[in-house]
């Protein structure tokens, strides 16, 4: 496994060591009755998250994705192993770690239904007990960029997908949590949504250096948010690394999309690249290549001593691809 | 001192929700004034044809039936909800309470207020009215105390009795039948003049489930009648120390409840 070197600010609480600190961490459900059968979730799992990181937690589903957030949180018990979050043991110290850290579960609202979503906020700061004055300056000030202006005075019921979950997001910062767990925060978003709600947690990130912690489905995602990936697969960590060293470890190719001059005939014998697809008569070519064998400059000159290039593309390695990689590896390793 | 700023704020909000929609207030209070008549229509009947019921006449009869529904309603108006759990756990909604910097129970207990049931109080809070007025009371400071300790010390049962309830749906996702038996059962077995049943349930719902302690031992010690072997006057000065035995049980399922939800899991 290669462990990046991970720039760590600081935390903004002056707060020294890592804000997760996961060792061995086992998690069983069931084999309390006679019948049921024991299922472990989470199986061995170690990582520590420095402040200021951003990871992204990804795994097919049940691959003890929201079973490590709900351990990180005090929700569920280990059933062997340690968790630390914001240095604190959850299970006895939850308030404390709730109050440092903001979470989303995706598909599960913490916003009050049948209320205008104003009402949410306010609720919210009272419960985090924050001063009013700057309550308020903080729900202004993420209402104004996640530009829900016009949705204030909406019951949170009457939501769109898009809107409800920016409202969530808004909801869990309110308390400026030091870590922020989203779990599966894009699942169902619209293109323009997704974009949108990357582009403020990227601000965010840069503004108060808020730690960032995500599980998805979503690579694109992990690509635009996060500079480190932990792959679980079947409650083991798979990989923990950055997300190229992901493509490399499992050997991805990126590809070379070439569009030529005229016609040309296939481009089967560029040393190094490997022909995937011929379009247009010759006129565009892709040729998929091993970042780590060769470089896409040694690949374009071959190409450019048999053929005229007009433009060119670089595609890197599509990561649910790897990931797929990844669990078929470990798969045939059962 | 405590601050209670963050419940004052759910609380109102839930109360604001509910006076959102009139009618379907309105209908609602209507519909627990309903339930607190027909409580109420079953004492008159029974004594239209009779004249004392398990060493009761109709006026102490009454005050048993009101003590028991005004600790009830009011217990019932801030904790009922309690038996709303199941919904939480299969909705998955339970774990945002566990991400937000209270105490869980505490949460559960301002997450929402029944103020619909004001029906039925107000028919407890009439009937109470009627039985002290009409009732053989010699008033003194002592009779007073004792029915304000009994007010709150019964609200405090009841309460309990919803807590242990809420405990123990953590264990019993679709306990909701099994719980009520001890809440709502609870809450029949209070209205009910004591020496209706036979001695061995008459100690379970002195000492096990301490409902006798909400009306039918103080109004024993307020209409100052001779009380008998199971239910002697002087009892009823230890109805707080019931609600305290209470409070400990209530809590006790409670925390295992929680325990045993974190380590099942959801």
């Amino acid at each position: 496994m290669t462990r990046p070197d991970h720039d760590a600010p600081t935390s903004p609480t002056g707060q020294a060591g890592p804000i997760i600190e996961v060792t061995n961490l086992v998690r069983d459900y069931g084999g309390l009755g006679r019948k049921s059968r024991r299922v472990r979730a989470v199986d061995h799992i170690s990582f520590g998250i420095q402040p200021g990181e951003a990871v992204g937690y990804i795994g097919a589903n049940g691959a003890g994705k929201s079973t490590t957030i709900k351990l990180l949180m005090g929700i569920l018990r280990p059933t062997a192993g340690q968790v630390r979050t914001c240095g604190l043991d959850p299970m006895r110290r939850r308030i404390d770690v709730a109050r440092q850290v903001g979470v989303v579960f995706g598909q599960r609202s913490q916003l009050w239904w049948d209320l205008p979503l104003r009402e949410s906020f306010t609720i919210l700061a009272a419960i985090h007990r924050l001063d009013p004055a700057a309550a308020r300056d903080r729900t202004a000030r993420l209402v104004d960029e996640l530009e829900m202006g016009g949705q204030l005075a909406t019951p949170v019921r009457s939501l769109s997908l898009g809107q409800r979950m920016r409202a969530e997001i808004a909801a869990a910062l309110l308390h400026s949590p030091r870590l922020l767990v989203l779990d599966e925060p894009t699942i169902g978003l619209d293109v323009l949504s997704k974009q949108r709600l990357r582009e403020f947690l990227v601000e965010e990130r840069r503004e108060r250096g808020t730690t960032l912690l995500l599980t998805t489905h979503d690579m694109g995602d992990v690509e635009r948010l996060c500079s480190r990936v932990l792959v679980v697969d079947h409650g083991r960590l798979a990989y923990d690394g950055t997300l190229p060293g992901l493509a490399a470890t499992v050997g991805a190719e990126r590809l070379l999309v070439i569009d030529l001059a005229e016609p040309t005939r296939p481009l089967q014998d560029v040393p190094g690249a490997r022909l995937v697809a011929v379009e247009s008569d010759g006129l565009r070519q892709r040729l998929a290549f091993d970042g780590a064998r060769t470089t896409a400059a040694a690949v374009l000159t071959e190409v450019s001593r048999r053929a005229t290039i007009r433009d060119l593309a670089v595609e890197e390695p599509d990561i649910e691809d790897v990931v797929r990689r990844i669990y078929a590896s470990s798969a045939g390793q059962r | 001192m405590a601050d209670f700023t963050p419940y004052r704020v759910v609380l109102r909000s839930r109360m604001r929700a509910q006076l959102q929609y009139r009618t379907s207030f309105v209908t609602d209070v209507v519909g627990t004034l309903g339930v607190g008549l027909t409580e109420l229509a079953e004492v008159l009947v029974i004594f239209h044809n009779v004249d004392v019921l398990g060493g009761l006449d109709f006026s102490a009869a009454l005050l048993v039936f009101a003590l028991s529904n005004v600790c009830f309603s009011v217990a019932d108006m801030l904790v009922g909800h309690l038996d709303q759990l199941p919904t939480y756990i299969r909705a998955g909604t339970i774990d945002a309470f566990y991400v937000r910097p209270l105490p869980l129970l505490a949460q559960f207990m301002a997450s929402d207020i029944s103020l619909r049931r004001i029906g039925r109080l107000s028919v407890a809070l009439g009937a109470l009215g009627v039985a002290l007025s009409i009732g053989d009371i010699a008033w003194s400071a002592a009779t007073v105390a004792i029915i304000v300790l009994t007010l709150v010390s019964g609200t405090a049962i009841f309460a309990a009795l919803f807590t242990a309830a809420g405990g123990l749906q953590f264990y019993v996702v679709d306990g909701a039948e099994l719980t009520n038996a001890f809440t709502y059962g609870g809450a029949y077995a209070a209205q009910q003049p004591q020496r209706v049943f036979p001695d061995l349930l008459r100690i379970f719902w002195t000492f096990v489930v301490p409902t006798a302690f909400i009306a039918y031992l103080p109004a024993v010690a307020i209409l100052d009648l001779p009380g008998d072997h199971l239910a002697p006057s002087w009892l009823a000065w230890f109805t707080p120390l019931a609600a305290v035995l209470a409070w400990l049980l209530a809590a006790g399922c409670w925390r295992a409840g929680t325990r045993h939800y974190q380590g099942a899991g959801g």
